[in-house]
């Protein structure tokens, strides 16, 4: 993949669409694939409109109100019970969510 | 009496705790309107019969024994299927969470509920809150009740064609990039966006979580500041939300606007609309007549607030919607839809390593210095005014293939989100039948003066009493 560090030379390019999918472990058709690519190009092409403000001396801004570490008491109080948990899983089992395998089995 | 779906809040609380109307026959006669508008205007994705007539026998019983109660108590409203709500099916407008039923309220239908609403529905919207127009709903699109072939603007569309027809009197509504203003500016109704941390976020299904704000929709500009008295707040649950202290919105709303100043940023006016101009330019005038200075003021960075946040907002909404995976809730991945899915690889992308800081950090250097801009000009004035919208609500399906077009209907609304200020739409006017809005922009936690600038106007002009025919 293409690295490069400046949005000005991305301006033009096109997202790799294939290697983000995978990224974001979604599922595309290749109509979508196709689609996006357009549509997304577009989109690239006008953000790098920000290439036009010099932000050299800014910092980023990270929270938006000031709050910082923001804690509550260390104190135990109700929460979901498992049953509630567990009530939307499609698949569960013995009181658990139940997942298709990561690994084959040798 | 009046057609019960005329009245404001404060009208229908005074019909109630005088006795000449019970909370049931308020509650069935809006379910009553909420089923029969349905067909025509898809407003709502579930209509929530049970709950609503549960809710109201309690607070009939409640005015029974003399108890003082809320405003809201008894209060039909509407609520976006983005919030959760306990044992009622929370779709988010996607196919994902067709089936999902909650197992907990959102902080804002748990204090709701505590005040005594009564929840008719919940109602439609883009998908996961991404759109301008509403039409990108797995449910189908909705209608603008003031022409059914236009969008009633998004993403908050149900909630605001619901307050706007008459089948709730307040609604509940999410704002990202403009998802409560524009709708509400489309519709003729009152839509507030508060400041960032304002209302807790707790249990609303998270969009993009440096911008999201809860708010909601009225008629009138007082029975907005009554639902704000409810929902805002200091929350335990999440810990974006503010401990600054909460106001009492109603009161010094009928405190005039004298010696108030007003700015006009010409950045939002230079290519706008000579129609929606003139139409705010003579709402700033009546409101010149009533006491207040009038300034124009510059916020320069205002033509990067889209581009700003066309980074911004996909990189945290791929992050956000990374969660659903189909294991503990909901179905799998493949069942997105279209936006959602250009969303995720767009934010994926601006996130992916070797992009971040050309992307995602440029966007957030940029952001301070729109946040900088608000922050100067309210060192001049109090409060701004500019439009909600560059064009009126246009025709269902003119923008659905074009995204970067429809992305754009939300250049004078996401600079305030950026910024985290808070911002009042209010109705000013209509030309050709269809509604304009206008904001009113106010520095961080300046709620209460923008509901007395929003009232002082609503006195003299009164938009809300134009109904729409359906």
């Amino acid at each position: 993949m293409k690295k490069n560090s400046k949005l000005k030379t991305q301006a033009s390019s096109v997202i790799d669409i294939d290697y983000v999918s995978k990224l974001a472990n979604l599922p595309l058709s290749n109509k979508e694939r196709v689609l996006f690519e357009k549509q997304l190009k577009d989109v690239l092409s006008y953000v790098a409109k920000l290439n036009e403000v010099n932000t050299d001396k800014v910092e980023p801004i990270d929270h938006i109100v000031d709050l910082a570490n923001i804690t509550r008491v260390d104190e135990t109080s109700p929460s979901l019970s498992q049953e509630d948990a567990l009530k939307n899983a499609p698949k569960t089992y013995n009181g658990f969510f139940e997942v298709d395998a990561i690994f084959e089995e040798q | 009496m009046k057609n019960v779906s005329d009245l404001t809040i404060r009208e229908a609380s005074d019909l109630l705790s005088s006795k000449q109307i019970k909370a049931q026959e308020l509650a069935q006669a809006f379910l009553e309107i909420a089923h029969g508008q349905n067909k025509k205007l898809n407003s709502l994705i579930t209509i929530c019969d049970d709950a609503a007539l549960n809710q109201a026998k309690k607070v009939d019983k409640l005015i029974a024994n003399g108890q003082k109660l809320n405003p809201l108590a008894g209060i039909p409203i509407g609520i976006k299927d983005l919030f959760s709500t306990k044992n009622i099916r929370t779709t988010a407008g996607s196919k994902v969470l067709e089936n999902y039923i909650p197992v907990y309220d959102a902080t804002s239908v748990d204090r709701l509920n505590n005040a005594n609403a009564c929840v008719v529905g919940k109602t439609n919207l883009d998908a996961w809150a991404h759109g301008s127009s509403g039409e990108n709903s797995d449910f189908g699109p909705t209608n603008n009740p003031y022409d059914l072939l236009r969008v009633p603007g998004g993403s908050s569309s149900g909630s605001a064609v619901s307050v706007a027809s008459g089948s709730s009197l307040a609604a509940m509504g999410t704002d990202t990039g403009g998802s409560i203003r524009l709708p509400a500016s489309f519709c003729n109704v009152v839509g507030l966006k508060p400041s960032y941390g304002r209302v807790s976020r707790y249990g609303v299904i998270a969009m993009a979580s440096s911008l999201d704000c809860i708010g909601h929709f009225t008629k009138t500009v007082y029975d907005n500041a009554l639902v704000l008295n409810v929902t805002a707040g200091e929350d335990g649950f999440d810990s974006t939300c503010t401990v600054q202290k909460t106001d009492d919105y109603t009161k010094d709303i009928e405190n005039g606007v004298k010696n108030l100043k007003i700015g006009i940023p010409k950045e939002y006016f230079e290519s706008l609309d000579q129609k929606i101009k003139g139409l705010i330019l003579e709402a700033v005038k009546k409101l010149e007549k009533l006491g207040v200075t009038v300034e124009d003021v510059s916020l320069p960075n205002t033509e990067y607030g889209v581009a700003t946040y066309y980074i911004i907002q996909p990189s945290e909404v791929s992050s956000n919607l990374a969660r659903y995976d189909g294991v503990r809730f909901g179905k799998t991945r493949e069942k997105f839809g279209s936006e959602a899915k250009r969303r995720i690889i767009l934010g994926t992308y601006t996130l992916s390593a070797g992009y971040y800081d050309a992307y995602y950090l440029k966007a957030m250097r940029v952001r301070r210095l729109i946040r900088n801009d608000f922050a100067e000009a309210f060192k001049k004035v109090d409060v701004i005014i500019c439009p909600v919208s560059p064009t009126l609500p246009f025709k269902l399906g003119e923008k659905v293939n074009d995204p970067l077009q429809m992305y754009l209907a939300d250049i004078f609304t996401v600079t305030a989100n950026l910024a985290g200020v808070p911002s009042l739409a209010i109705p000013c006017g209509f030309i050709d039948g269809l509604p304009v809005g206008m904001q009113i922009v106010g520095p961080d936690f300046s709620e209460k003066l923008l509901y007395q600038v929003g009232y002082a106007y609503e006195q003299e002009t009164k938009w809300y009493r134009r109904r729409p025919s359906i």
